[in-house]
């Protein structure tokens, strides 16, 4: 590994994004516009609104990054620019820490713009800090990265890319908890759900919402954590050096 | 260096099902210019891939400088070319060569070289996406050259190009075979055979003959290089 190649590769990797000004503008916009919309869909319940506004704010960078990075790797894929980097003296860690440098540092900007929305404009009231939202946002989207990357090499096409969004993450979205308590869903669900790495991402965020730290929430953090590695090393298989 | 600098014995690939090369073992000597020529579908891409390393194969030893081909140390050593240009598209074409040149640990000045070796000193801030596919290739061409590599696998690098550009490029493949680089060029076009110091003929994934462009005249007796493959081709 080379400290050199993954600086290079996290460097190349935003100018693409920044030449990109209209997914620049969506992966900015969108997250808080969608929370404003909550704001005003739960306007009669605002006790749901604070309960679920604040995760919300963490995992939306989770969804932006898998989808980002989804149709990021399949181009590299595509285009050979994959097969030039691995004929090159670059370490498969190079370009995994490179892209996740990348799009950390974009959903640090998209997690902060949206809280902001969420606690300054839209009046969020949550129990714990802000910035402790933010700051598992940005490991989220990591989590989102890493999982992106590890399912761009099951696609061909960008439309099957794009279909991995409702495959994978929409299901860990309804069993997460945001939306029901998972003690209340069908008991195999519930079981599922401790297998999924969004419910740990949720159940963090809920906990840093309320104010509850402890070991519970270190133990979510571990969980989003090993989720990364887990998926890291799925990915680096897929990076192949050579291909039939 | 003494002997050949790619060595191939007994190389087998299959691809989907199907044998694409059987059995091809061959040479090429250092400090020159080789042309791999057959029509497409011929194995030419296949062998390119498998001296570089990124091919899996069934069977048979490649020795590339001495060392199996695909190893980590020719990784720098060894520069390889893609026959659809391998660039990002959204980049310009000096933030692309910045960033390749990153990932080679190239020396300084290697990219304002390359660009200018290729002849893409106007476009040098244009965005990849929107040049021509002649220009298009000439950037991913100037990213091969841009570690000094050793050993040079060119795919094709003259589809498309206009003829002073062919012949410049030519020229150019001349100049670092001089400088002590190995260079084995594809092209389906005869008429570039040529410009080769040596020649590779392919045809069905089989080598058909090898030698210089005057042996091959010379031993089929035909003047055009064309008519003398076809010659080769068709012997018995």
């Amino acid at each position: 590994m080379s400290r050199r190649v993954t600086l290079a590769t996290a460097e190349r990797v935003l100018r693409q994004l920044r030449r990109d000004r209209r997914t620049l503008v969506l992966v900015l916009v969108v997250p808080p516009a969608l929370l404003t919309l909550f704001r005003y869909v739960f306007d009669g319940q605002p006790e749901t609104f604070n309960r679920i506004g604040g995760p919300l704010v963490g995992i939306f960078p989770l969804i932006s990054m898998f989808l980002v990075t989804s149709i990021a790797m399949l181009r590299e894929r595509t285009t050979g620019t994959l097969e030039r980097l691995m004929s090159m003296p670059l370490a498969k860690l190079d370009l995994l820490f490179g892209y996740a440098l990348a799009f950390a540092l974009l959903a640090a900007v998209q997690a902060s713009i949206t809280a902001a929305v969420a606690f300054g404009a839209l009046g969020l009231d949550t129990v714990g800090p802000a910035w402790a939202v933010v700051l598992l946002a940005v490991g989220n989207a990591i989590l989102g990265m890493a999982l992106g990357l590890f399912l761009s090499a099951f696609a061909t096409t960008e439309f099957q890319a794009v279909q991995f969004m409702p495959a994978v993450i929409l299901p860990q979205l309804l069993l997460c908890g945001l939306l029901v308590p998972r003690d209340r869903m069908a008991p195999v669900l519930e079981a599922v759900s401790w297998a999924l790495p969004m419910t740990y991402a949720y159940d963090g965020l809920a906990r840093a919402v309320a104010g509850l730290g402890g070991a519970r929430l270190a133990v979510d953090v571990l969980a989003v954590g090993a989720a990364i590695a887990i998926s890291l090393a799925l990915g680096a298989t897929t990076l192949r050096r050579r291909t039939a | 260096m003494a002997g050949p600098v790619i060595r191939i014995s007994h190389l087998r690939v299959d691809r989907g099902g199907k044998t694409v090369l059987p059995d091809l073992s061959l040479e090429i000597e250092p400090a020159r210019v080789t042309g791999l020529l057959g029509p497409s579908g011929s194995g030419k891409t296949t062998l390119m891939r498998a001296i570089v390393g990124v091919q899996l194969v069934a069977g048979g030893e490649i020795d590339v400088l001495g060392l199996p081909a695909g190893v980590p140390s020719l990784r720098s050593r060894v520069a390889y070319v893609t026959q659809s240009p391998s660039v990002y598209g959204d980049l310009t074409v000096r933030e692309n060569l910045r960033y390749f040149a990153r990932v080679l640990a190239a020396p300084r000045g290697a990219v304002d070289e390359a660009v200018v070796t290729v002849d893409l000193g106007e476009q040098v801030d244009q965005v990849v996406r929107t040049l021509s596919g002649g220009e298009r290739s000439r950037v991913s061409l100037a990213t091969a050259l841009l570690g000094r590599p050793e050993v040079l696998v060119l795919d094709e690098p003259t589809v498309g190009l206009d003829p002073v550009l062919r012949r410049d490029l030519w020229n150019t493949f001349h100049r670092l075979a001089d400088a002590g680089a190995t260079l084995l060029v594809s092209s389906h076009v005869m008429d570039e055979a040529g410009r080769c110091d040596a020649l590779l003929l392919m045809r069905g994934g089989e080598l058909v003959a090898s030698g210089s462009p005057e042996w091959l005249r010379r031993s089929t007796g035909e003047q055009d290089l064309e008519a003398a493959f076809l010659a080769v081709a068709e012997r018995p």
